[in-house]
Parts: structure tokens; sequence; C-alpha cells
């Protein structure tokens, strides 16, 4: 599974992250996972997970096949 | 009516208020953002925004639809540009028209609320000595 970064995250995380899931991972899982591959997304003000571009909800579960993108605090206008 | 963009070329202000004009239109309620040339005291060079940008046009969308069913306004705009940006180029343009001027006030004020919040674009703040994601860290 490919997981897409933006803004400050693409720079922490530094590169496209490929990432193959074992049995149920909710949103909520691989938030914490992530975290510990990249402290540096702990130091943002907060960091959300898209899935198929839309917000992910916590216990929601992520498939293989699914857009997977990281988010942190938007800052458009 | 609903107009969503994103794009890396320069946002035409004239062309996006004509776009919302109809003869039932009583008024038209125009954001323009602009970049500005310092923040908290710093001088800014520039500006730079990126988009996840299907994500975004379809969080746009939805602001755009949300307006249209909250208030009697007849066509919204929302263009959102990407890329590097000088002091005085426009980031952001909302457009609303309507019958009476309330709605299309609170329609545009609730789009760029909003639009700040939830749609997934990103600025980078850029000074002569260093640069800043902006909201990134507490």
């Amino acid at each position: 599974m490919k997981i897409l970064s933006f803004g400050i995250a693409r720079e922490i995380v530094s590169g496209p992250i490929e990432m193959s899931l074992d049995g149920d991972v909710s949103v909520a899982m691989l938030q914490t996972k992530l975290s510990e591959l990249y402290p540096g997304l702990r130091q943002l003000s907060s960091f959300v997970i898209a899935v198929n571009g839309e917000y992910g909800q916590p216990e929601r579960i992520v498939r293989n096949g699914d857009e997977i993108a990281i988010i942190p605090p938007v800052s458009g206008g | 009516m609903i107009d969503i963009k994103i794009s890396s070329e320069p946002l035409d202000v004239q062309s996006c208020i004509a776009w919302a004009m109809s003869p039932e239109s009583g008024g038209i309620d125009v954001f323009i953002g602009t970049v500005r040339n310092t923040t908290k005291g710093k001088q800014v060079v520039r500006l730079e925004f990126e988009a996840y940008e299907s994500m975004a046009l379809k969080e746009m969308e939805k602001i755009a639809a949300y307006s249209l069913a909250k208030w009697p306004v007849h066509k919204i705009l929302i263009h959102h540009r990407t890329g590097a940006l000088s002091v005085g180029e426009i980031p952001v343009i909302i457009v609303v028209s309507a019958a009476h001027r309330a709605a299309a006030f609170d329609a545009c004020r609730y789009a760029i609320d909003t639009l700040k919040e939830t749609v997934p674009i990103w600025k980078k703040e850029v000074f002569e000595d260093g640069e800043r994601w902006v909201a990134a860290h507490p």
C-alpha cells in the first residue's frame, strides 16, 4: 500500500512510503504506526489520515488497495 | 451552480465575477485572499501552496454544495491557487451571488472559514532567513 504525504508531513517522511498490511488495520492503528516510524509527526499540532480522498474515521479499516494520505494541519486560503 | 478550481496559473478576478452574474441576482459577494508582506512582524518573501488536489476538490465541492443548500444563494465559485506566490498575488477567490445580500455574505464567510479548516491545502511562508509551514506546530 502506498501512502501519500503533503506539506510538512511530506518533508518529515522524506520520500514515498510503501507499507503492507497484515490483518485488520484501522486508521487509528495506522496513525500510531506512522508516529512510531516518523517521530517528527508527533511534533505536529495534529495529523489525520485520509482514505480514498475522505477524512478517515479512527475506527475505519484500511485495505491494501486504498489510497492513504497523511494530512498535517491544513492552512489553505 | 457551482464552479470549483485548483490551478497553478494566476486566478482571474474579473472572469470569476462574470461567471457569478445572473439576472436573478441582486448582489455578488467576493472574497479575495492576497499574499501579505508580513507575518507576526516578519517580512514574507513568498508563500508556497501545495494541495492534495483530488481530495481538495472534493472538499471544496462539499463546501459549495452545503452553501447552496443552507442559504438562498444562486451561484458559488471557489478557486484556489497552488505553487509559489509573491506578495500581492491571489491564492483564493470565493464569489457568491444571491437575490439578497445577507445570504451572499453569510455563505461567502462560511466558505472561506470552512476552506481554511477542511480543505487539504498547505502553505509555507518563506522568509529571508528561513521558512515555516503555517499551523504545522503548536
